[in-house]
C-alpha cells in the first residue's frame, strides 16, 4: 500500500515537472497587473466609497444586473445611505441598472458597454485577479488622438470607453486616485460574489467540524479492525 | 411462494420480510458481503464515487429548482440562463453553497472515478471474472463525460458556448451526413436557445437514469463475484468450514467504517477547494465563464476543463501528419497478419480490410479521424479484459518494466492534460502525436508485452499486516 502510494506520488510530481516545461513558452502576456491592496477587500468603509464612485461615474453606462440596491446593506451601508446613491425614482429591491439604452450604446461605442456583476470574477488570469485588473485598467488611460474619444488604455488597448475618471486623476494626487480606484475594485470584488466573505465564514466551521469527525472516524475504525488479524 | 421461503424474523421485519427480501439483501450486500481485507488506500473511491454521485443528484435537484434553460436576453441585455446562476449565487438562501458544490462536485466526480479506474488498471481489477464489472465502469465513464459536457453549457458562459460549438462541431466532420447530424444535435444552426434545452434535459435526467442504472448494475456484477484485491488473489479459492473466505471480512461494519474515514478525509479536501478556492485557479471554474455567452465573440483561447484534456490533446494531436502515422500502423498490422498462422482465406482477408481502412485514413478528414481517435481512446478501455494476457493480475507480482511502463503510461496521461489546457504550441502538437501513440500502442500492444517478463509468485494468501 504504501509502496503504491509513494509510487504514484513520485509520478505525480514528475509529470507536474515534465508537464511545467510547456508552459515556460506559453508565459508572456498584456501589461503586468498592479495588485490592489489586500486590505482594501475586507474594508466595508473602502467598498461603501467604491459603491458611491460606482454610482455616480459608472453607472451612467454600466449595471450590475444581478445586485439589488438594498445589498448594499451586506456592505454596511444604511438604509439612508443606499437612498443617496441611488438614481431617482428607483426603490432599493430595484436592480442595479443602467438607464442607457444599449442599442444607442452600440451606435455610440461599437458595443454596448459590459455589464459589471461578475467582471471581478470574468477578468481573473494567471497574472492576477479580476480585480487587480479593474485597478490596473482604470490607472492606465493614456491620451490618444487617433482614438474617438482621445483615449486609450496600456491594459485594454483599443477600448471602447473613455477615461471617465480623468478630471478626478486630474485634481486627486496621485495617491488619493489609486485610493480611489482600488476602493471602486473592492466594491466590485464584492458585487462579483457578495457569498465571498460568509463562504469563508462557514467553511472555517465546516472544516473544523470535519476535522473532529475525521478523528472520531479513525479512532472507531481503529477500534473496529483490532480483532482483524 | 412466501409459505416456502425459511423466514427467521418476527415481528416487522418478518412481516417485511415474507413481503420483500429486506434481512436477504442486508446479508448479502453488507453484513454477509464478504470483502478482502488487504483493501488499501485505492479502495476509497469505488465508495467516494458513489457519495459524489449522491451529492450531484441532490444540490442539482435543488439548482434546477432556480435555474433557467433559457438563452434569451434579460432587461440588462445578461441572457437569462447566466442571470439565474447568479441568480442562485445572490438570491437564493445558500445558493452559492449548494452550486459550489455542484461545480466542486464536477471535478471531484472525476478526480475519484480518475483514481478508481487508475486502481482497477493495476490490480487487474479487469481480469476473469470481472470483466462485466469493468465494461459496466467503462460505460459508467463515458456517461459521466456526456453528463459533464451537457452540464458545462448550462451556466451560458463564453467557455459553455464555444465548448459546445467546438464539440458539436467535430461531428460535422463525420463523412456523407456529418452537416446535418450536427445540425440535428444543436437543433439549429448554432449553438442556440434549442441546444441550451436539449443539453439541458440530457444533463437533469435522460443521462443521469442511465447512469444510476449502470451504477446498479455495476455493484450488482461487483456483489456477484465478490471484489478484487491489491495482490490479485481470489479470496474465495480458501474458504473455513462455513464456506466463509479465510481472508474475507463483512464489509458492514468493517469496510463501512472504513468508507467512513474516507469520506471524511474526502471532504476535508473536498470542503477545503470548495469554501476556500471554488475556482481553483481557473480550473474548476473557467474565469472565461463569468463572461455571458456572446455568439458573435469568439475567445481567442477555448479550452475544455481540466478532465476532457488528455482526450482532447488526443484530439488536437489528429492533423494531416497522424493520419500517415495511423497509415503506416495499418501496414505493420497488414504485415503482422501476412506473417500470422492463419488460414490463407482469413490472411488475404485481413490484408484486404486493413489496406482499405488505410486508404480511409487519408480519403476522410483528419478532423473526422481525431474525433475517431479522441472516441477511441475512451473506447478501447472496454477490450482491456481481453487485451491483459499476463499471468498474474496485481501490478505487485508483475516485472520491475511493467511497473515502470504502467507509471510511464500515468505521466503520458498527465502531460495530454497539460497540454490539452494550453493553447496549441509546436511543442504541445509534436508531444500530443507521440503520447497518442503511446496511449493507443500501451493497449494494443498489450496482448504482447503483457506476457513478457520474470513475474513473482503470487501467494495463496493476500498479505495483510494488522493494524
Amino acid at each position: 500500500m504504501k509502496n503504491s502510494f509513494k509510487s504514484f506520488l513520485a509520478c505525480l510530481s514528475a509529470a507536474i515537472l515534465l508537464g511545467g516545461a510547456p508552459a515556460a513558452f506559453a508565459a508572456g502576456g498584456p501589461v503586468a497587473l498592479d495588485p490592489v491592496p489586500s486590505q482594501k477587500l475586507s474594508d466595508k468603509t473602502a467598498m461603501q466609497n467604491g459603491a458611491k464612485t460606482f454610482m455616480a461615474y459608472c453607472l451612467g453606462c454600466h449595471g450590475l444586473s444581478a445586485m439589488r440596491y438594498s445589498r448594499l446593506a451586506d456592505i454596511g451601508m444604511t438604509e439612508e445611505q443606499i437612498k443617496s446613491v441611488m438614481p431617482p425614482g428607483m426603490k432599493p429591491g430595484d436592480y442595479i441598472r443602467t438607464s442607457l439604452n444599449r442599442n444607442d450604446a452600440k451606435e455610440w461605442f461599437g458595443a454596448a458597454p459590459p455589464d459589471l456583476s461578475v467582471t471581478a470574477r470574468s477578468r481573473s488570469s494567471h497574472s492576477g485577479t479580476g480585480t487587480d485588473w479593474i485597478y490596473t485598467f482604470l490607472r492606465t488611460y493614456v491620451e490618444d488622438s487617433s482614438r474617438p474619444t482621445g483615449w486609450n488604455n496600456k491594459t485594454f488597448v483599443g477600448v471602447g470607453m473613455p477615461h471617465i475618471l480623468w478630471e478626478a486623476q486630474k485634481t486627486k494626487s496621485p495617491a488619493e486616485f489609486d485610493s480611489m480606484v482600488g476602493d471602486l475594485a473592492a466594491f466590485l470584488n464584492y458585487v462579483s460574489e457578495p457569498a465571498q466573505f460568509k463562504r469563508k465564514t462557514v467553511g472555517v466551521v465546516v472544516l473544523i467540524f470535519l476535522a473532529i469527525f475525521f478523528v472520531l472516524a479513525w479512532r472507531l475504525n481503529k477500534a473496529y479492525w483490532k480483532n482483524i488479524k | 411462494m412466501a409459505s416456502e421461503k425459511n423466514i427467521t424474523t418476527t415481528g416487522l421485519l418478518g412481516w417485511i420480510d415474507t413481503r420483500f427480501p429486506l434481512t436477504k439483501l442486508y446479508k448479502e450486500h453488507l453484513s454477509e458481503y464478504y470483502a478482502p481485507k488487504n483493501f488499501n488506500f485505492w479502495y476509497f473511491f469505488g465508495s467516494l464515487s458513489m457519495v459524489v454521485l449522491a451529492l450531484q443528484i441532490i444540490t442539482g435537484i435543488f439548482l434546477t429548482m432556480h435555474y433557467k434553460p433559457d438563452a434569451s436576453l434579460n432587461a440588462a441585455g445578461v441572457p437569462v440562463a447566466f442571470a439565474s446562476v447568479e441568480y442562485i449565487m445572490r438570491e437564493v438562501p445558500f445558493g452559492w453553497l449548494i452550486r459550489y458544490m455542484h461545480s466542486t462536485g464536477a471535478s471531484a466526480f472525476f478526480i475519484v472515478v480518475y483514481l478508481h479506474m487508475w486502481r482497477g488498471l493495476i490490480y487487474g481489477s479487469y481480469r476473469t471474472p470481472r470483466e462485466l464489472i469493468w465494461i459496466f465502469g467503462c460505460a459508467i465513464f463515458l456517461c459521466l463525460m456526456a453528463e459533464a459536457f451537457f452540464g458545462y453549457l448550462l451556466p451560458w458562459g463564453q467557455m459553455s458556448y464555444w465548448g459546445a460549438q467546438v464539440i458539436v462541431n467535430l461531428f460535422a466532420a463525420v463523412p456523407l451526413i456529418g452537416p446535418d447530424l450536427s445540425v440535428w444535435i444543436r437543433g439549429d444552426f448554432v449553438v442556440g436557445d434549442a441546444t441550451l434545452n436539449r443539453f439541458f434535459a440530457f444533463h437533469v435526467i435522460a443521462i443521469p437514469l442511465v447512469l444510476v442504472g449502470l451504477v446498479a448494475a455495476h455493484i450488482t456484477a461487483l456483489h456477484e463475484v465478490g471484489s478484487n484485491n491489491p495482490d490479485g488473489v481470489e479470496i474465495k479459492k480458501q474458504k473455513n468450514a462455513d464456506g466463509i473466505p479465510l481472508d474475507g471480512i463483512p464489509f458492514h461494519p468493517y469496510y463501512s467504517i472504513h468508507d467512513i474515514l474516507g469520506i471524511a478525509g474526502f471532504l476535508l479536501i473536498f470542503c477545503a477547494v470548495m469554501f476556500f478556492a471554488p475556482e481553483l485557479g481557473g480550473y474548476f471554474l473557467e474565469f472565461n465563464n463569468f463572461i455571458p455567452a456572446d455568439p458573435l465573440v469568439t475567445p481567442p483561447h477555448i479550452a475544455p476543463v481540466w478532465y476532457f484534456t488528455p482526450f482532447y490533446s488526443m484530439l488536437r494531436a489528429v492533423t494531416d501528419l497522424f493520419t500517415w502515422v495511423m497509415v503506416a500502423s495499418a501496414a505493420v498490422g497488414a504485415i503482422a497478419v501476412l506473417r500470422s498462422r492463419w488460414p490463407l482465406l482469413i490472411k488475404a482477408g485481413g490484408v484486404i480490410a486493413l489496406v482499405v481502412l488505410a486508404l480511409t485514413f487519408r480519403v476522410f478528414d483528419a478532423k473526422f479521424w481525431g474525433v475517431v481517435i479522441m472516441g477511441g481512446a475512451v473506447v478501447i478501455l472496454f477490450f482491456l479484459p481481453w487485451l491483459d494476457y499476463s499471468p498474474v493480475k496485481s501490478i505487485r507480482y508483475r516485472p520491475m518494466w511493467h511497473k515502470v511502463l504502467y507509471m510511464v503510461f500515468l505521466v503520458n496521461f498527465f502531460i495530454l492534460g497539460y497540454l490539452g489546457v494550453l493553447p496549441p504550441s509546436p511543442f504541445g502538437q509534436v508531444y500530443s502525436l507521440v503520447g497518442t501513440v503511446f496511449y493507443f500502442a500501451f493497449f494494443a500492444l498489450m496482448p504482447i508485452w503483457s506476457r513478457i517478463g520474470d513475474f513473482k509468485p503470487v501467494p495463496e494468501r493476500v498479505t495483510f499486516k494488522p493494524h
